[in-house]
């Protein structure tokens, strides 16, 4: 089924998917070293969600908000590493010199508008950037991200309600990871299959293997192709599993080291990777240039931020008002 | 000049900025086809069809953030909610998106969107639906706030938030939206971030906004005739403040009174009057004073609730305290 895709494509999934994995794992070590503070919510493992995703928009008209764990979403768009591991160094040469941090990175230019810190807030948010393509007619989608915490705001609810009255260009993605922090999705929803809260609004609901980036890349398009042409939300559910804690300093003892390896065998990269290659897509020569291209970005990025300055203290006034 | 209510300025301010840019819409509960609970958007359904006057569902937190997303993607929304009380609920998207997503983002984005409808106490509603909530607002950096008095500022100003490129929280009055004033035929614009000498006067400054007005007016009305002249700085924005006028009017008449519907607890009121004891130590010949709402629930017997409130008695006693004139 890989060999009916574009190859370039494939190969640009795995490269990103790559990126983040590599990114990640650095972001981990630099806070480790104490050069990123505060709260900082890796997204290894989940990889495969926001490259299929993202593969299948187009950014020059479509837009994408996600919450907290927002690293993979943003490089998955095409943000600079450097400008993003800047920031969270706390750099003026970060994407939001150096005010947002971890979990508010932000690119106008590639319509990625967040990065958001509160469970549940970026869902009306989305909705409303869906409700202006729609006023505008010009033919974008927004995606909205969030995970199997925020399904239950009132504003998941509220926004599928009005997306549904309004026939908003909008596909909302669960990013079920299993752990809503230490809480097992199980023990705090209604239903084990959230594709099933769609209904609820007439919307129509999918749960999709989130740890496919093929599955993801193709169940986004139809959706992303409904809303664009038929003005109709859809909600999918794409199961995935953090390998890491909640965030830097949750040690994650709530769930079994045997969980954890469980996933790591159906890891997305490596999926991909063993695909590609028994498909005569990709060589294992190709793979390693990837790794290595990466890591000197990662590197690079890395030392843009290191070199960076702090930001001079009157930037704290400034980019509160528009003048 | 045309009498008009102040319900009819800020239709008309509305009408003309849905009119001169196409990105400006109304959403919220009951704007459309019911005409606004309060009839402020009375006949704009009809003029401008239902893809500009936007009927919502009874979700504040879900609609006002559909505005915040409007307005970053490039729309002028404008957000009704029924009364500011309703808009606790959307409490979370004004504080920590509308206000911050341009602060978090290093600049990247501009949120042209203003919150409307009617705050603080009515008559006969109890605590829920009686209550003035601006210190919520006020209160955040990255929100700009006004608070018209009167049916000329309330079209000016409204007309202003809207072509603003920041967040504007509007806080009108159910109980005012039937007075009237002049308002000119021309157009005009009232900037925000200006307070407005309402009176002029050498003995006394009473620092106001919104609906106490009236109170401060008819107080006014009632030391002159005693002989004493007070002057009325009426506020208009409560952030950014206009500190300059407060200052220009205590340095002419060495005291002050501050009046507001608020609790008085951490609000609008007390922080001027501190602004004024710390900038205006030097000239004042009296301590600051202030009138604001009892710091309770409002009652809902009619009694209680106006005891509960400003009141031309209560002016009149804080401007002769400051004046050393006990009765």
């Amino acid at each position: 089924m890989a060999k009916d895709l574009n190859r370039t494509l494939l190969k640009k999934m795995l490269y990103d998917m790559m990126l983040i994995r590599h990114f990640e794992e650095k972001a981990g070590q630099m806070y480790g070293l104490k050069k990123i503070g505060g709260f900082c919510h890796l997204y290894n493992g989940e990889e495969a969600v926001a490259v299929g995703s993202v593969a299948a928009i187009d950014l020059s008209k479509d837009y994408l908000l996600t919450g907290y764990r927002d690293h993979g979403h943003a490089l998955a768009c095409g943000m600079d590493p450097k400008a993003i591991m800047a920031e969270l160094f706390g750099k003026i040469t970060g994407c939001s010199r150096g005010k947002g941090g971890s979990m508010h990175l932000f690119d106008a230019e590639k319509h990625f508008l967040g990065g958001n810190g509160i469970v549940g807030a970026q869902i009306p948010i989305a909705t409303g950037v869906a409700f202006a393509q729609k006023y505008r007619n010009d033919g974008g989608v927004t995606l909205c991200f969030f995970g199997d915490g925020a399904i239950h705001q009132g504003a998941f609810h509220e926004s599928l309600n009005m997306a549904k009255i309004w026939n908003l260009p909008i596909v909302y993605i669960c990013e079920n990871n299993q752990w809503g922090m230490g809480t097992n999705f199980r023990k705090v929803s209604s239903v084990d299959d959230f594709s099933l809260l769609g209904t609820a609004y007439g919307i129509p609901g999918k749960q999709i293997n989130g740890m496919d980036v093929i599955e993801v890349y193709q169940e986004v398009s139809k959706a992303v192709e409904q809303a664009r042409h038929s003005g109709l939300p859809s909600l999918l559910e794409a199961r995935t599993y953090r390998y890491k804690g909640h965030s830097m300093s949750d040690p994650a003892k709530y769930r079994t080291k045997e969980e954890v390896e469980e996933y790591k065998k159906q890891d997305p990269i490596l999926i991909l990777k063993e695909k590609l290659l028994q498909e005569g897509i990709l060589t294992e020569k190709e793979y390693e240039k990837y790794d290595s291209q990466i890591q000197a970005i990662v590197d690079e990025a890395v030392e843009f931020a290191e070199r960076s300055e702090e930001p001079a203290l009157h930037t704290m006034y400034e980019d509160i008002l528009v003048e | 000049m045309p009498l008009i209510t102040y319900r009819e300025a800020l239709n008309q301010a509305l009408d003309e900025e849905m009119a001169r840019d196409e990105s400006v819409f109304l959403i919220g509960e009951e704007v459309g086809e019911y005409n606004g609970a309060y009839k402020v958007s009375k006949g704009l359904l009809d003029k401008y069809g239902p893809r500009r006057v936007i009927d919502t569902p009874i979700t504040e937190l879900g609609f006002t953030g559909i505005g915040v997303g409007a307005a970053m993607a490039g729309l002028r929304p404008v957000v009704e909610w029924m009364t500011h009380n309703f808009a606790l609920l959307a409490l979370d998207q004004v504080v920590n998106n509308a206000a911050k997503m341009r602060y978090m983002s290093g600049g990247q984005f501009k949120l042209p969107i203003v919150f409307r409808g009617p705050n603080g106490p009515a008559e006969y509603l109890a605590s829920q639906h009686s209550q003035a909530l601006q210190t919520y607002w006020a209160h955040v950096p990255g929100l700009k706030v006004v608070a018209p008095a009167t049916p000329y500022d309330a079209k000016g100003l409204l007309k202003s938030a809207i072509r603003d490129d920041n967040p504007v929280v509007v806080l009108e009055g159910e109980l005012m939206y039937a007075w009237k004033g002049e308002v000119p035929l021309e157009e005009y614009l009232v900037p925000i971030g200006k307070a407005d000498v309402k009176r002029e006067g050498k003995d006394v400054t009473v620092v106001t906004y919104s609906k106490p007005l009236k109170v401060v007016q008819e107080a006014a009305e009632l030391l002159a005739s005693e002989g004493i002249q007070v002057e009325i700085v009426d506020l208009r924005t409560l952030r950014p403040l206009d500190e300059e006028t407060v200052y220009r009017s205590v340095r002419k008449t060495n005291r002050a009174v501050v009046v507001e519907e608020s609790w008085p607890v951490c609000s609008v009121g007390s922080y001027v009057a501190w602004l004024i004891s710390k900038n205006c130590f030097d000239v004042l010949d009296a301590q600051v004073e202030m009138v604001a709402s009892e710091d309770i629930p409002m009652p809902y017997n009619h009694t209680l609730e106006l005891a509960a409130q400003p009141s031309v008695a209560k002016v009149v006693a804080a401007v002769k305290k400051v004046l050393y004139l006990g009765e």
